[in-house]
């Protein structure tokens, strides 16, 4: 672990710093040291000679990275300090610009879109297939994939999820190599894939479906600190340019506490990753068997893959419908929460997601499963929730780019009907965009809105903080 | 000389210390670590990750006061689950009742009873009783899956903290609910009420339970080794309240043997300090 070998030799060294930060090892703010500990903000430096630089790494970093990309498999690994969204950033900002395609699923992360309005390319959405009865968007289908490539010649790359939040996989070697015959680079969003590089069995990795550029976030499954993450290079991309484009936005300060956290982490998981998530997969199989015992919660894995919008799924993660009890996963996550201090990852209008890790123990899964037992013995309705969740189409009329940094008006979200809307609402968690700037509403788009307001969703994105308003493009209103 | 004593922190600042004779056994399991003491005051002691769980001395209050009062309440009581309870204590309260047909006893660590059998015969005498059932595992998920229907269950469980949790939680409680007759009853340990930790724990016991059953009271018993002596129990029940629905005579009539609990006691057990029914009602 070479970074944290060189922050421990500076430790022992007692170096004397003048240098920032200023609270210097802790010394300086003894109400921070005592909440974190010393040994924390004892390495809570700046980039220094025996430290290397991570926006010019030639020694300790470089050799962490260099390490991390052999256990992934790939060419070059970036230690990211931005979260995994700064990742999915600097591989799309490195392979589209302005005025060129970008080809993705519509349930990608607010942050490729973010990406796009910086960098200027125009989305091409595929629709990902939904599953009527779980309300989930599924993956991308081979044959779709073709017909949109085929379609839109100017695309100059790919992004596919692997997996979606939900654990789904589309085919990612498949669309890998058609994209490659076709000139695209292939893009991973790994934010839910780092243990597909070590775990027995797993849907297939990035890396090893030949894809360009992989963003990992280490600290999900990884057991990496919160906002580390790594960009994973294959083998036909320049890391030098990769490096110019993340120097752009990255910080010249990066953490060295999450950076060592990304080394200890990488260690980890090559030495002891296989066992470790075969205890995850264990946790989570006996969580959904037990959790369809249960009735009327649905607790699906491999069960949905149908060789195409369902190539693969990931078994860690435990998904489970709700509607069945006639309540929105949103109202289960809410009464975990409230009533039984279980707190899970998220619910959506009809599933939650319970994230399992090495952390978990036997008895919190108990506790899990009897506390949906107990929400379905108590809070149960009759009337099932007759939510038709069906994919709305998005219709981008202008880039998000333009209609981001475009002259615009603010409606009342009942009168935006056929505008072009020119800021994001993103229903979170998870984090995935209903309207996109530079898209055309429709009362789908509007409904949707307002029952997910209704059932208690936290929606993000519009200037207006309720969401009773929104942005709409000018552009239109002469022509 | 030897000068050996066991000590237990009941709270960072205070010690409860015993001479200790000799160390009878020790040994780690896959839950917790697991020993057994000889002490001149007290005679054999168990510990469960260093906390007292019984002493030969006194654990008869405690087994007693979670055993009788409740069978006071309802002596038609015929299927009965015990949680926790791996020193068999409660099991051997529980067997001078003729009335009752099944005991189905779950606990987590079958180590725990292999040592209480080896070392502790006067509680483990318990399991020797044929209506006795030994089921080994996690107590919530037992109640979970279990279609039977008890009229009374008892929770003798450890500390909430440790693998004791999850038998202080509201979906536990709210399982036992789901088990229990329209008769039924739910005794639980309820920890004490006058250190600050133990106070939260038994506050917020006491809460859940009362969301999960219509009624629920606290009764108190006076242990000398745990800590403060002063401690608390749980009584919980769809329809049957402690106090009204007690039949004395009845209870009498049965001429069960005990040496801490008798009827009059059963009233003044729900009794409690002010501080306590303070405790109690702040929400």
């Amino acid at each position: 672990m070479p970074l944290m070998e060189a922050l421990e030799k500076m430790r022992h060294g007692r170096l004397v710093p003048f240098d920032v930060p200023g609270h210097k090892h802790g010394k300086g703010n003894p109400q921070l040291t005592e909440f974190l500990g010393e040994r924390c903000l004892s390495v809570d430096v700046n980039s220094m000679k025996p430290l290397d630089n991570l926006c010019h790494p030639t020694s300790v970093i470089k050799e962490a990275e260099e390490l991390a990309a052999e256990a992934f498999g790939a060419a070059y690994a970036f230690f990211m300090v931005g979260g995994t969204t700064s990742a999915v950033q600097a591989m799309i900002l490195a392979s589209v610009q302005r005025g060129e395609e970008i080809i993705l699923p519509r349930n990608v992360h607010q942050s490729v879109i973010n990406a796009l309005v910086l960098c200027g390319a125009t989305p091409v959405y595929i629709n990902p297939q939904m599953d009527k009865k779980l309300g989930i968007a599924l993956g991308m289908s081979v044959d779709e994939v073709k017909t949109t490539m085929e379609a839109h010649p100017r695309a100059k790359a790919i992004l596919v999820n692997n997996p979606t939040y939900y654990g789904i996989c589309s085919d990612i070697k498949q669309i890998t190599r058609i994209a490659h015959e076709k000139g695209l680079r292939v893009l991973a969003d790994e934010a839910h894939g780092t243990h597909f590089y070590f775990g027995k069995d797993m849907p297939l990795s990035a890396m090893a479906a030949g894809a360009d550029l992989a963003a990992v976030s280490m600290h999900k499954s990884g057991g990496s600190l919160t906002q580390s993450a790594l960009l994973l290079c294959g083998g036909g991309v320049n890391p030098n340019d990769v490096r110019k484009i993340i120097n752009l936005t990255q910080t010249t300060s990066g953490s060295y506490l999450l950076l060592s956290s990304l080394d200890i982490s990488r260690r980890n998981l090559a030495l002891w990753g296989m066992e470790t998530f075969e205890k995850v997969k264990k946790f989570a199989g006996y969580a959904r068997e037990e959790i369809n015992a249960i009735g009327d919660y649905y607790a699906y894995a491999n069960d949905l893959i149908n060789g195409n919008s369902v190539f693969d799924f990931d078994t860690t993660k435990l998904s489970v419908n709700t509607l069945g009890l006639g309540l929105a996963g949103i109202e289960v996550y809410d009464l975990l929460r409230d009533e039984y201090d279980i707190q899970i990852e998220f619910g959506d209008l009809g599933n939650i997601l319970a994230y399992i890790s090495v952390g978990d123990k036997n008895k919190n899964i108990e506790r899990l499963i009897s506390a949906l037992g107990e929400i379905r013995r108590i809070y149960k309705k009759e009337s099932k929730a007759a939510l038709d969740l069906a994919y709305i189409t998005p219709t981008v009329v202008i880039s998000p780019q333009e209609a981001f940094y475009g002259e615009k008006v603010s409606l009342p979200l009942a009168e935006c009907e056929g505008r072009v809307c020119a800021e994001f609402v993103m229903c979170y968690p998870p984090g995935i965009p209903l309207l996109a700037p530079g898209e055309r509403m429709n009362t789908q788009n509007i409904a949707y809105i307002q029952y997910a307001k209704e059932k208690g969703c936290v929606l993000t994105g519009p200037e207006s903080m309720d969401i009773s308003r929104l942005n709409v493009w000018k552009g239109e209103e002469n022509g | 000389m030897d000068d050996l004593w066991y000590s237990e922190y009941h709270t960072p600042n205070v010690k409860f210390s015993l001479k200790v004779s000799t160390q009878l056994h020790h040994e780690v399991s896959e839950y917790q670590k697991i020993s057994v003491f000889d002490s001149p005051e007290f005679g054999r002691f168990l510990t469960l990750d260093g906390i007292m769980m019984l002493t030969q001395r006194d654990e008869f209050i405690y087994h007693e006061m979670m055993t009788h009062p409740a069978m006071a309440v309802n002596p038609e009581a015929k299927k009965v689950l015990v949680i926790g309870a791996g020193d068999g204590g409660v099991l051997r309260e529980l067997g001078k009742y003729s009335g009752i047909e099944k005991i189905d006893v779950v606990e987590i660590d079958e180590r725990v009873v292999g040592v209480c059998k080896e070392f502790l015969p006067q509680t483990a005498c318990g399991f020797d009783d044929p209506r006795v059932a030994l089921h080994f595992q996690d107590g919530l998920k037992f109640v979970r899956h279990t279609e039977q229907t008890y009229d009374l269950i008892i929770v003798d469980s450890t500390d909430p903290f440790g693998p004791g949790e999850v038998l202080f939680t509201k979906e536990f409680y709210g399982n036992c609910y789901r088990a229990l007759s329209e008769k039924g009853i739910l005794i639980n340990q309820h920890e004490s009420p006058f250190y600050q930790e133990d106070a939260k724990a038994m506050k917020s016991a006491h809460k859940r339970i009362s969301h999960v059953f219509p009624i629920s009271f606290v009764y108190q018993a006076h242990i000398p080794t745990y800590p403060s002596g002063h401690w608390l129990f749980g009584l919980a029940s769809k329809t049957l309240y402690p106090l009204e629905d007690t039949g004395a005579e009845k209870w009498n009539a049965l001429g069960i043997k005990t040496k801490y609990y008798n009827t009059e006691l059963h009233h003044g057990a729900f009794a409690l300090p002010t501080y306590v029914k303070e405790l109690l009602s702040d929400e």
